[in-house]
């Protein structure tokens, strides 16, 4: 550099004060990258993604809860026969249920609860002596050392063979079957939110890269790999689906506290105990809310990834 | 036909029977044998349509050819993978005709994006750039956009983020075509002072004006093939 013209020309560094690199631009133009219009699309996408895994959370909880509670309980159904005594059957179904290793306590229905729990189907005040009614005895089973059922099964038909013992295994089994298929139902939505997403993403970023063409040529001439290009892109679809993901999550995670608080309220209120008790079993518990965070950063994460890829699919499109 | 530089190291560049055609197309570049030594200065010029930037869109790796064998910097660049193509692009400065300067960036930060996307820290190349935009007189323009500055301006930001790397090999096309002959002469000066410094240069220009100002060697080219010829000679 000893030409003398541009010697002479050459200044020092003090004569025009230092470059203002307090603030550096970003390589990639903002508005040329992404709209709002994605911004909207990951907002709703992670609030039909939170809602479902906050519903999914909830249905497995209730499930979960109701089919511990009908474990912990099993039937004895006496039918009346002609020329037995149905009294004396039901104390002795109760008795050898109650010799039953793992049955707490064995309560028989007395005639008169019998006919109360019929009364919402056949109303007050019905004479059912002339109706053949089976009685009930309620046993309560022990947690975590379930009685052999089996046997009692036997025992009870040998000596009360008018009596049939439901071990609710079959009610358990449908609570089961319906919450599987909620959760698998919940899974489906969920990969096709995701799917959406994908392909909004990698629709706006071909987009984005469409209108940064001349700007990803020259970082290509001046040496930049693929991966770096990707990065300046992912960077910005990954503030978008933070941003997205943030919205959507915080207005479903809002809607479940409104549901939680509209139950506590419910409850409250003259003749809502019914309600309240039922909706409260529908309210979002932290683990669900946890849920719904994750939701959102995923969506953060797989709108920043997706943007990724399809940044390396179109530059070796186009190059 | 060979062709080289005023070194006799190990070339750069060497061109064996390259041919280059657009896809179905007649070919472009034929039968092209020519070699760019370090330390070398030389001017390729042709007719326009002669091929001139084809020819450099090939030594910049930009396009692939259809026939023959290119070397760059001892690499076959006919088998080059896509992250190898970039690590040799860096070796690379290319001035474009048209600048290509990044509108939404100051000159500062266009002279700066090769050194920004090696990744390095600002710091730790801002004095550089600002002494090199001061020795190419872009000193008082660090923070204008480039849709304010003059063609001459544009042309010296160009060439700067071209040098900033320090480049082994500096391909200008047409780097004076839209300066006035004053700012030309400053130019080529600018481009004979990197010589000096160990890059090697080739100007694609079709101002035999400029060429007649260094003595140099001259690549020219015409109807796609390659010719030799020297400063003073007004036919290759």
């Amino acid at each position: 550099m000893n030409d003398p013209q541009l010697a002479a020309e050459a200044r020092s560094p003090r004569d025009y004060g230092e470059p203002m690199v307090a603030h550096v631009n970003p390589i990639l133009p903002d508005d040329t990258v992404t709209g709002r219009s994605l911004l909207a699309v990951v907002a709703i996408m992670s609030f039909l993604a939170a809602l479902t895994v906050g519903a999914v959370e909830i249905v497995h909880v209730a499930a979960a809860e109701w089919r511990a509670d009908v474990a912990r309980e099993a039937t004895i159904q006496v039918r009346p026969l002609p020329g037995r005594d149905l009294d004396a059957d039901v104390r002795k179904a109760a008795e050898i249920a109650k010799a039953a290793a793992g049955v707490v306590d064995a309560r028989a229905f007395t005639k008169e609860e019998t006919e109360r729990l019929l009364e919402p189907w056949l109303g007050a005040g019905t004479d059912l002596g002339a109706l053949p009614v089976p009685r009930l005895v309620q046993l309560k089973v022990k947690t975590g050392a379930a009685p052999d059922f089996g046997q009692l099964r036997r025992a009870l038909a040998e000596g009360v063979p008018n009596a049939t013992l439901d071990d609710h295994r079959g009610f358990a089994s449908q609570l089961a079957t319906i919450s599987n298929a909620v959760t698998l139902t919940g899974l489906a939505i969920l990969a096709l939110v995701l799917a959406a997403i994908v392909l909004s993403v990698a629709f706006a970023t071909r987009g984005a890269v469409a209108a940064n063409r001349a700007v990803v040529e020259v970082l290509h001439f001046v040496g930049a790999r693929d991966s770096f290009v990707a990065r300046i892109f992912a960077r910005h679809f990954l503030a978008v689906g933070l941003q997205g993901g943030l919205i959507g999550g915080a207005v479903a995670a809002a809607l479940f506290g409104l549901a939680r608080l509209l139950a506590n309220v419910l409850g409250t209120l003259p003749g809502g105990g019914n309600a309240a008790s039922f909706l409260g079993h529908f309210a979002l518990n932290a683990r669900g809310f946890l849920w719904i965070a994750s939701v959102a950063a995923a969506m953060a994460f797989i709108t920043a990834l997706s943007s990724r890829i399809t940044v390396h699919r179109t530059l070796r499109a186009i190059d | 036909m060979r062709l080289t530089g005023d070194s006799l190291e190990t070339p750069l560049v060497r061109f064996e029977n390259v041919g280059l055609r657009y896809g179905t197309g007649p070919e472009v570049l034929k039968d092209l044998t020519f070699s760019i030594a370090p330390h070398s200065f030389q001017f390729l010029t042709g007719p326009s349509g002669a091929g001139k930037t084809s020819l450099l869109r090939l030594l910049f790796l930009s396009l692939r050819p259809t026939r023959g064998l290119i070397t760059l910097f001892h690499c076959d660049a006919t088998r080059l993978r896509r992250s190898e193509v970039s690590a040799l692009r860096r070796r690379i400065g290319i001035v474009f005709q048209d600048f290509r300067l990044l509108d939404h960036l100051t000159t500062y930060e266009n002279v700066a994006l090769p050194l920004r996307v090696a990744e390095r820290d600002e710091a730790s190349y801002r004095s550089e750039v600002v002494e090199l935009l001061q020795w190419v007189g872009l000193g008082e323009r660090l923070h204008a956009l480039p849709p304010v500055l003059s063609g001459g301006e544009k042309q010296r930001a160009a060439i700067a983020r071209a040098l900033i790397s320090r480049p082994e090999l500096l391909l200008a096309d047409e780097p004076t075509g839209n300066v006035d002959p004053a700012l030309a002469r400053r130019l080529l000066r600018l481009l004979v002072e990197l010589k000096k410094s160990g890059t090697s240069v080739l100007i694609a220009t079709h101002d035999v004006a400029l060429m007649d100002q260094y003595d140099a060697p001259r690549l020219v080219l015409d109807e796609g093939r390659l010719y030799s010829g020297h400063s003073g000679d007004s036919q290759a």
